[in-house]
């Protein structure tokens, strides 16, 4: 697709009908695929009435459990995206063989690639983590919602636009080429004019915005709304989790909302931050994309930490081993976090003992990461194990991520860093903790909160089905690429000339197909429970029999959580009550202060999703329109004092009387 | 005994995929890399002595600790045990100690910019020794060595005398490359306007792959060359084998090898402009243009000040073919002296094209 600078319109800017890939079969099939499916969603929920509900209880709702939930959905949705990205990559490596090119030209492969990674990171894994932290965490420190509840809903609909963006650069336009960190010289406007890295930067600008409040939110609530008598110590790991990876998010992502700023700068202004000329330096760029990358990664793999955490504890009937440890080891993680980012580019050049010094910090950091699996490990030790689906995912963490660690510290060594950088053994290793970490972990937290979310478990039988097929299509997927990576064979490659790698490949692409089956089994799963799901109803609020907070509440819990906000004791405050013989109280009840949803975040999202749209596009008057009418919705949503209202006593009593009902078993 | 042999069998079929493929970062030809794979080998030894116990161990507790096995001790409210927290504090934490200090001697004896010490395990390098220097600049997309000893140029070929220290001196013509030669030293970046080194030497004669490591375009994936690992003689003759292409290397050649292609055969220059990897480094191979490390001379004095405002021109953006022509470049043009009239290193056979009152 060519651009021709020239070829500007003030009405359109540079978006001309060439922007649309009639001419790649692929793209059109993909769309007709898109657009019947969006009909048909849009069919049913006319045919069913749904468009009032779907507005009032989900779209604009303020509700930590709904937006918690809507993450989740957007997560797995975009699940389909990235993973149909990686799909098609390792088909094309497994036949680009022998002279034959493959089917997708360096021009579609590129954007694939880059696609695969930034969908992944920024759409899948984050909106899971802030998906699980917003369903979860207040229920576990006893608080009826967020700190900021408008402001929650406005995150979930910012990351929203931001996936809006993405998918939208693959029918109107392209995306970057440029791998999913898009390093400067290549992002820059001489060698990447087109509209493709603007997507990138307008998507991560407005998903950022979405991250960075929700950080700010979810610390605010974690330190300022505990129920009374949880100190910090007392608090449950999952929480502790949640709290430094929010501190990491408030820490890390104005670097990369500024490092982004000025790379706009570079393609929109002139300005020289990362050009080869004029003083500018890429270098420069690499840093500080990593300054934010690795803290990343960690606020990807701790709330996993607390999943795990959580679930160990509840499926082996034992208490976690060494919590003062763990809480220790997750702090430690987090500050460590900050001075590692130079390991990403030891090839860089920066002289040995900067690179022995970041080398060294990257191995210091595997030591609280080590004793939290030992910590583990001695949770299972005397218990009583039972092998539910969360347990599963568990067990399948433990004996995949230390692998992936274990390859860590092989690379945070330099010299060896000099072979392996860049090659299929790094992909490797982050696909082993992305995949044996975050994913296995968030896939467990799903398993093991959906009857809390939604009042019924989820089938067993599926939920094996699919974690069997992960656990084997991973392992089968990557460890050919710990050794096409010894062969030396870099990444990002889209066509090959020896021979020998092909039968590495082939493994490789029959472990994503394994892996392929593993999400249609959780999606076979997810509409077999919804089917049989009176005979998998939680009843009791309690199903696991589980020693934390949230099941305390009924499945799922009244939109007020909590109608006597508890008073805190001990660790595992809900095996604590348990233990005392609590009874919940049956009177007594008070009308609940309660926050009312708002359009507002929806509407103001759109505006800079189409703020976005016109800025990669040149279109500069909708640029400026939408701009002000951002500005304008925002200060007219600060008039809007119809935010709150009270949910009155004997509904509440109601509620709670149905609940007890429940309980009695009727 | 029947699952002893199945299991056995069932990693059979891997042993023989094994034993096909060359592991090239597990048996490099040179010193190098040799030394870089001594400690891949120390660090994963190392940590396979955390990670066997505690997966077999998941495993072991997994297994005993079952539901179903009422036999097994059950201590639900056993959560804390400081002599067990010390060793799992401590264990890793000495395990990270050897190889910190591995990590820091290794770190700084395997510098790429460090000049070689030894030839290989035995050897030393002789007193005296001149490295072979190779300047190397990645194109888009192939790879441009230039030997400024022998004066010759080759595009996607390499070749080295066997046992003789290697000294390349690297940068890149416009985006982020990297200079990969696996079995012989690893890589480095090789980026536009910055020189990076590598110091490696060849132990065995051979044809070695070399190829770029970081991702920079549509042509990245042909961005492959061989590295021919040879005798002194053979080493002389190929370098003749240069000088008899009758090929130049000058300002004007260059210029038409930047523009952006693939698959580029084999090429090699009998004759080289002396001075055109400075120019290349300082983005100065275009006269018109100020080289780099001359406005940065200015700028430490101060730079020009408003008369510096006058002295710029524009350009027209690079061709990305595809994927669109950047935008117009703004670059300071080189300044004038009595002695070089017509701005600096402009070469004989090309007209004058900017005059500076």
């Amino acid at each position: 697709m060519t651009l021709d600078p020239e070829q500007t319109s003030f009405l359109f800017g540079r978006l001309t009908l060439g922007a649309l890939p009639l001419h790649e079969p692929i793209l059109v099939a993909t769309f007709a695929a898109v657009a019947l499916g969006g009909l048909a969603v849009v069919a049913a929920l006319t045919y069913y009435k749904l468009w009032g509900y779907l507005w009032r209880e989900w779209i604009t709702t303020v509700d930590h459990k709904r937006i918690g939930i809507m993450y989740i959905i957007l997560a797995l949705v975009m699940l389909l995206r990235g993973f149909s990205d990686a799909i098609m990559m390792r088909l094309q490596q497994a036949i680009a063989f022998n002279g034959s090119e493959g089917y997708l030209p360096p021009h579609h492969y590129d954007q694939i690639f880059t696609a695969h990674g930034v969908i992944m990171i920024f759409f899948v894994a984050m909106p899971l983590v802030t998906g699980l932290m917003n369903l979860v965490v207040p229920l576990q420190i006893g608080a009826r919602d967020v700190s900021f509840p408008f402001l929650n809903n406005f995150s979930f609909w910012m990351t929203t636009g931001g996936a809006v963006l993405v998918m939208m650069s693959l029918f109107v336009g392209e995306f970057a080429q440029t791998g999913w960190l898009a390093y400067a010289p290549l992002s820059g406007s001489q060698f990447s004019p087109g509209v493709g890295v603007d997507y990138y930067i307008w998507a991560l600008q407005v998903a950022g915005v979405g991250t960075l409040l929700s950080g700010v939110n979810l610390l605010a609530t974690i330190v300022k709304m505990r129920a009374p008598g949880m100190t910090l110590m007392k608090m449950p790991v999952f929480t502790w989790t949640a709290l430094c990876t929010n501190a990491l998010i408030v820490a890390s992502f104005p670097v990369l909302t500024g490092v982004l700023a000025l790379l706009t700068l570079d393609r929109y202004v002139g300005t020289n931050f990362f050009t080869n000329e004029l003083g500018g330096n890429p270098m420069m760029y690499v840093n500080l994309i990593w300054i934010w990358g690795h803290p990343e990664v960690y606020i990807l793999i701790l709330p996993a930490f607390g999943v795990f955490s959580e679930v160990v504890a509840t499926f082996c009937r034992k208490r976690l081993f060494g919590y003062t440890s763990m809480v220790y080891a997750t702090v430690v993680i987090t500050i460590l976090s900050y001075i590692v980012w130079l390991h990403h580019f030891f090839t860089m050049g920066s002289g040995a003992s900067v690179n022995a010094f970041f080398g060294i910090t990257t191995m210091i950091i595997s030591i609280p990461t080590g004793a939290k699996i030992f910590n583990w490990l001695f949770t299972m030790y005397r218990g009583r194990i039972r092998f539910e689906v969360p347990m599963l995912w568990t067990i399948g963490f433990m004996l995949t991520f230390v692998v992936g660690g274990m390859t860590g510290v092989m690379l945070a060594v330099p010299p060896a860093d000099f072979q392996f950088h860049n090659t299929l053994f790094l992909i490797a290793h982050f696909h082993n903790v992305i995949i044996g970490g975050v994913v296995f972990g968030m896939f467990a937290g799903i398993v093991y909160w959906f009857p809390k979310a939604f009042g019924f478990k989820l089938d067993p039988f599926w939920g094996k089905m699919s974690f069997w097929f992960w656990l084997v299509g991973f392992w089968v997927a990557f460890m050919p690429l710990y050794i096409l990576g010894l062969m030396g064979v870099t990444r990002r490659l889209s066509r090959f000339e020896d021979p020998s790698l092909q039968i590495w490949f082939v493994i490789a692409a029959f472990g994503a197909v394994l892996i392929a089956f593993g999400i249609l089994f959780f999606i076979v799963q997810l509409v077999v429970s919804f089917m049989r799901r009176e005979q998998l109803r939680d009843l009791t609020g309690d199903p696991w029999d589980g020693r934390t907070l949230e099941w305390s509440t009924s499945s799922p819990p009244p939109a007020y959580n909590f109608a006597f906000t508890p008073v805190v004791y001990d660790h595992d405050a809900w095996w604590d009550m348990k233990k005392r013989g609590h009874e919940r109280p049956l009177q007594g009840f008070h009308p609940i202060h309660m926050p009312k949803g708002t359009g507002a975040g929806a509407i103001l999202s759109a505006l800079c999703v189409a703020f976005g749209f016109a800025m990669i596009w040149h279109i500069w008057w909708l640029a400026a329109a939408t701009f002000a009418l951002t500005i304008i919705a925002t200060i007219v949503h600060t008039f809007n004092y119809n935010r709150d209202f009270y949910i009155p006593a004997a509904e509440v009593a109601q509620t709670e009387g149905g609940r007890t009902r429940q309980l009695a078993g009727e | 005994m029947p699952r002893k042999i199945l299991r056995l069998l069932a990693l059979a079929p891997l042993a023989i995929l094994l034993s096909g493929c060359k592991l090239v970062v597990m048996s490099p030809s040179g010193d190098v890399a040799l030394q870089q794979r001594d400690l891949i080998v120390a660090s994963t030894l190392l940590m396979l002595m955390i990670i066997v116990p505690v997966m077999a161990l998941t495993v072991f507790f997994a297994w005993r600790y079952r539901q179903s096995n009422t036999k097994a001790t059950y201590d639900p409210d056993w959560h804390h045990s400081t002599r067990l927290e010390v060793v799992i504090w401590a264990a890793p934490l000495a395990i990270v100690i050897v190889l910190g200090a591995m990590t820091w001697v290794s770190t700084h004896l395997l510098d790429p910019y460090r000049p070689l010490d030894r030839i290989d395990a035995s050897r030393t390098v002789p007193e005296g020794t001149q490295p072979l220097v190779v300047e190397v600049v990645a194109l888009d997309w192939k790879w441009l060595f230039i030997y400024p000893e022998q004066g010759i140029a080759t595009v996607n070929e390499l070749a080295a005398p066997v046992d003789r220290p290697i000294t390349f001196h690297i940068t890149s013509s416009s985006v982020m490359n990297s200079l990969s030669i696996p079995a012989l030293a690893g890589q480095i970046y090789a980026m536009p306007g910055m020189q990076t080194k590598l110091h490696a030497v060849i132990n065995h004669a051979g044809v070695y792959d070399g190829l770029s490591a970081n991702y920079s375009g549509a042509g990245f994936s042909d961005m492959r060359f061989k590295f021919h690992g040879v005798s002194e003689a053979e080493f002389e003759q190929w370098v003749e084998q240069a000088r008899a292409s009758g090929n130049t290397l000058g300002r004007p050649e260059y210029t038409e090898l930047e523009r952006p292609t693939a698959r580029e055969a084999v090429r090699r220059y009998a004759t080289v402009a002396p001075d055109l990897f400075h120019a290349i480094l300082n983005r100065c191979v275009d006269s018109t243009k100020m080289c780099a490390d001359e406005m940065m001379r200015v700028d430490a004095r101060g730079s020009m000040g408003h008369a510096g405002t006058y002295n710029v021109a524009v350009r027209e953006g690079r061709d990305n073919g595809e994927r669109g022509r950047g935008p117009a470049q703004t670059y300071v043009l080189a300044i004038c002296t009595t002695s070089d009239p017509y701005g600096i290193r402009q070469t004989a056979a090309a007209q004058p094209t900017q005059q500076v009152n």
